[in-house]
């Protein structure tokens, strides 16, 4: 039998091939370019805040030799500490900084010069001087955080090029500071203030704690409630529900609160807590639990699919010896889903510290120097801290953001550690 | 006595039931020859002693405590000289809770006036009254509940039972809170939306051209009310979820065909995960990147090309959104790739087609439903996306299609009318209320019809 057409098409077909197999290598290359995009968008954003985050660790201080003569900080000597509370500080590290430079002579530039140093100077002088009441009469040399201003020009961060108008830091500034750092009475130390203080107008003097604490309350609260509701509605769904109405309404609602924007739940938050209950407002008390309401479609969701996952012949035997139903679940399903439940309840977790839409409704973004003592009192969180400097037109705040993104990455990235951790063991058995 | 004491000598008390219950059944039982002539564990006695103990006090603590602050402003309001009464709302409010201040020890009396100090102490007194009957009521309720359940103990009595059904009803309680979250937030947004449209027409607001929340603050000032039109808005929206789906649904649907596909296991096992951390990621962070990086960098390109782009210009926003859907778009379509029988895969090859051809004509046709189910989803999220167009959207509604112009999206006018001091009934904290009814059914619709879409696209495979 002759087909007299086939030969044509099997020549038809291979001369195509050349092309189909070019496209083919051009589709998978597109494939791999798309992965490799992606790829590249979250290096750019990582790289982006490593860089600009890194600067921020670091603070830069000034030796500034201060004449602790009690006639000029304007107490007695021998002063007491209440005293001392009170001291001219400014006064001593002015005079001191006129000592350091005789040369500068004008109202302007003596206040330029002031400005080399942080006003939380006094302060942290303040402190020394009650911490080492003997200073008192003495001259010494003493270490002082230098202005953010005065910061960023020493970690290299201004372009000298650009004309002196369009820069914050001036020639002069620049010339005291050089001069300063030709004689070693510069120092670059790791920043602890950025651990250990509050908000602050100064970036110098900015920190992360109380956003901290805010954040360390909002979510034991979260995890208070959601935790706990999560997990028993969860066990009530997948062993105890009966096949109704009601049941589906309840999955339907589960599954539709999973999408709803985290920015309604604030508004709930708002009108429901803040306005009908009046919860204060701020508190770590509410955003806790509108994150709670937020998280608990992750947590149940999670939860069932650990319930699921527990093999059947465990009920069977715990039932087949006599237990009733909920010593069933509770002594024998939930240890065995247990690491399966806390695996989808620290990602929950992890979504709710990321969280911060929901929070400015119900007004935890408040400008909070002091570290909360409770879960009502007034704080912010460290998303909305960092929603809060990335707003400052300031330069030292943008590295504070960026140093305060990756702590907040740190913590997320130790939380899903731990959930994988978890996952891997729960595997395995 | 303050709530926490109450509730301090209410889990003493329950804790004390328990041990009575305990230990009445125990005693019932030797009585009758030994444990195993009783129904239950003697400590399901006790629990039943408890439980009975603790929820019928716990019901009339939530009364009381619901009603306290109510009855007592009444009645403090009540006895206040008429002239006082009559005040406007606002200003009784205000007198109000000076007194309350400096009752509770809040403020000092100084600036108070004499009618003032004894409505204070009047308040003190009936504060004080209230609780102690507040807290004689929790603890006859528990006396009670624990007593009826000591005298109803025999041994043949369910009490395991009866427990597990108060554990069951508790369980379905912790389950219905989503039923109960969800209509909060229906009632909550439709509530004061209802406000907002006696005051707005539902007309102007939805077909409404231009929107400026600005409200005069004198009634007689030129402008009196702010202009409340939607659609800017809904365009922005839209423009800015266009630009995040063009970056999203390429990038995303390829790399997960390219992995499901194409990759080795190894190479799938190591990028997944890591493409996956693009959603772990705040969205503040986002925002930051977009306001800081992204906006100054497509704004000096444009320059460097001669074109004017905006600093908040949409198309920032919408890349970096684009850039955080793009692990959510692949995963879904991950998922619905791999859900297309093999069959219908080696079918194709068979017949001679290379992957590419196979991948094209017939497992993206037959996938087709899913994916669109999927894309539904990404764009939902988009539409709720708050932060990033907080930190780098503008704040002027422009009715454009130009993503290098600045635009504004529902999500920030939500955020700008209600953050910062804002008394609450005025329109303008209304008109959020009304955004977020918006926001809520519109992305409800999507999601429905999306889930609706991706199920019965799974059932037809199975």
């Amino acid at each position: 039998m002759s087909n007299p057409s086939s030969p044509d098409n099997t020549s038809l077909i291979r001369s195509s091939l050349k092309k189909r197999y070019a496209r083919e290598r051009r589709f998978k290359l597109y494939g791999l370019l798309a992965v490799l995009t992606g790829f590249m968008f979250l290096f750019v954003l990582l790289a982006d805040i490593v860089i600009k985050g890194t600067p921020a660790f670091t603070q830069h201080f000034i030796q500034v030799t201060i004449d602790l003569d009690p006639d000029a900080l304007g107490v007695a000597p021998g002063a007491s500490a209440e005293e001392l509370q009170a001291a001219n500080f400014g006064g001593a590290i002015k005079r001191g900084l006129r000592e350091m430079f005789p040369d500068v002579t004008s109202r302007k530039d003596k206040r330029a010069l002031y400005r080399m140093i942080s006003i939380g100077a006094e302060y942290d002088l303040r402190d020394l001087l009650l911490e080492q009441p003997e200073l008192l009469g003495q001259k010494k040399e003493i270490w002082l955080r230098a202005h953010s201003e005065a910061g960023s020009y020493l970690k290299g961060q201004v372009d000298t090029e650009l004309a002196e108008e369009d820069r914050k830091v001036k020639n002069n500034l620049i010339g005291w500071l050089d001069r300063l750092e030709a004689q070693g009475k510069t120092e670059s130390r790791f920043n602890v203030a950025f651990f250990t203080s509050g908000d602050s107008r100064e970036p110098e003097l900015a920190g992360i704690k109380a956003a901290l604490y805010g954040s360390f309350f909002t979510l034991m609260v979260t995890f208070c409630l959601a935790f706990p509701i999560g997990v028993l509605a969860a066990v009530y769904l997948e062993e105890f529900a009966p096949r109704n109405r009601l049941t589906d309404l309840i999955e339907i609602n589960i599954n539709n609160l999973a999408a709803v924007p985290s920015i309604v739940f604030g508004l709930l938050g708002l009108a429901v807590f803040i306005n009908f209950f009046e919860m204060p407002r701020s508190a770590p008390l509410v955003g806790g639990i509108v994150l709670s309401l937020m998280t608990l479609p992750t947590i149940i969701i999670t939860s069932r699919a650990a319930i699921q996952a527990v093999p059947p012949s465990i009920r069977q035997a715990a039932l087949g010896v006599g237990a009733s139903q909920l010593q069933t679940v509770f002594h024998h399903v939930l240890p065995v889903a247990m690491p399966g439940i806390l695996t989808g309840s620290i990602i929950g977790m992890a979504q709710a510290l990321g969280e911060s839409a929901p929070l400015l409704m119900i007004g935890m973004v408040a400008f909070i120097m002091d570290v909360p003592g409770g879960v009502s009192d007034p704080s912010t969180v460290l998303p909305v801290q960092i929603f809060l400097w990335a707003d400052s037109p300031e330069r030292g705040f943008m590295e504070k953001t960026s140093a305060a993104i990756m702590v907040l990455m740190g913590f997320l990235i130790l939380m899903n550690a731990v959930a994988i951790y978890l996952r891997r063991r729960f595997e395995t058995h | 006595m303050q709530t926490p004491s109450v509730i301090i000598v209410l889990v003493a008390l329950c804790l004390a039931s328990f041990f009575f219950g305990r230990k009445r059944s125990e005693t019932l039982a030797l009585r009758e020859g030994g444990y195993s002539s009783l129904h239950s564990l003697p400590k399901h006695y006790g629990y039943m002693a408890a439980a009975w103990a603790a929820i019928p006090a716990l019901l009339i603590l939530l009364v009381f405590t619901v009603s306290e602050d109510r009855y007592i402003q009444d009645a403090v309001i009540a006895q206040l000289p008429g002239a006082i009464q009559t005040l406007p709302a606002e200003q009784l409010g205000l007198y109000y809770n000076q007194v309350l201040g400096f009752a509770q020890g809040g403020i000092d009396g100084q600036e108070l006036d004499e009618t003032q100090l004894s409505a204070a102490r009047y308040y003190q007194q009936l504060a004080s009254q209230f609780s102690m009957v507040k807290a004689a009521g929790v603890f006859l309720a528990a006396l009670i509940g624990c007593l009826l359940v000591l005298k109803g103990i025999h041994t043949r009595l369910r009490a395991r039972n009866h427990v597990e059904s108060i554990i069951q009803w508790v369980l379905f309680g912790c389950s219905f809170i989503a039923v109960v979250t969800t209509l909060g937030i229906v009632l909550s947004v439709l509530f004061e939306a209802i406000r907002f449209f006696q005051v707005i027409p539902l007309t102007d607001f939805l077909f409404g051209l231009e929107w400026s929340p600005q409200m005069a603050i004198r009634a007689d000032q030129v402008a009196a009310s702010g202009s409340f039109g939607f659609v800017p808005l809904l365009v922005g929206t839209l423009l800015i979820s266009a630009v995040a789906m063009v970056i999203a649904v390429p990038v995303g649907l390829m790399s997960a065909i390219y992995l499901s596909e194409y990759a080795t296991r190894r190479f799938r096992a190591i990028t997944k995960p890591v493409l996956e951390i693009l959603a772990g990621v705040p969205t503040v962070v986002y925002g930051f990147f977009a306001a800081l990086t992204v906006a100054p960098f497509i704004r000096n390109l444009g320059e460097s090309v001669g074109l004017s782009v905006a600093s908040e210009s949409a198309l920032a926003a919408g890349i970096v959104m684009g850039i955080m859907i793009i692990p959510f778009v692949m995963s879904l379509s991950d998922d619905i790739i791999n859900a297309v029988p093999d069959s219908l895969r080696e079918a194709s090859l068979g017949m001679g087609a290379t992957l590419n051809e196979t991948i094209r004509k017939v497992l993206l046709p037959a996938a087709l439903p899913g994916i669109v189910g999927g894309i539904l989803l990404a764009v939902s999220r988009a539409i709720g996306e708050t932060m990033i167009v907080v930190m780098a959207a503008g704040l002027s509604a422009k009715l454009t299609a130009n993503p290098l112009e600045a635009v504004t999206t529902i999500t920030v006018q939500i955020v700008t009318l209600l953050v910062g001091d804002q008394e609450f009934d005025s329109p303008k904290t209304m008109a959020a209320f009304a955004l977020g009814l918006v926001l809520f059914f519109v992305t409800l619709l999507l999601n429905v019809i999306a889930l609706y879409v991706v199920r019965r696209y799974r059932e037809q495979y199975e």
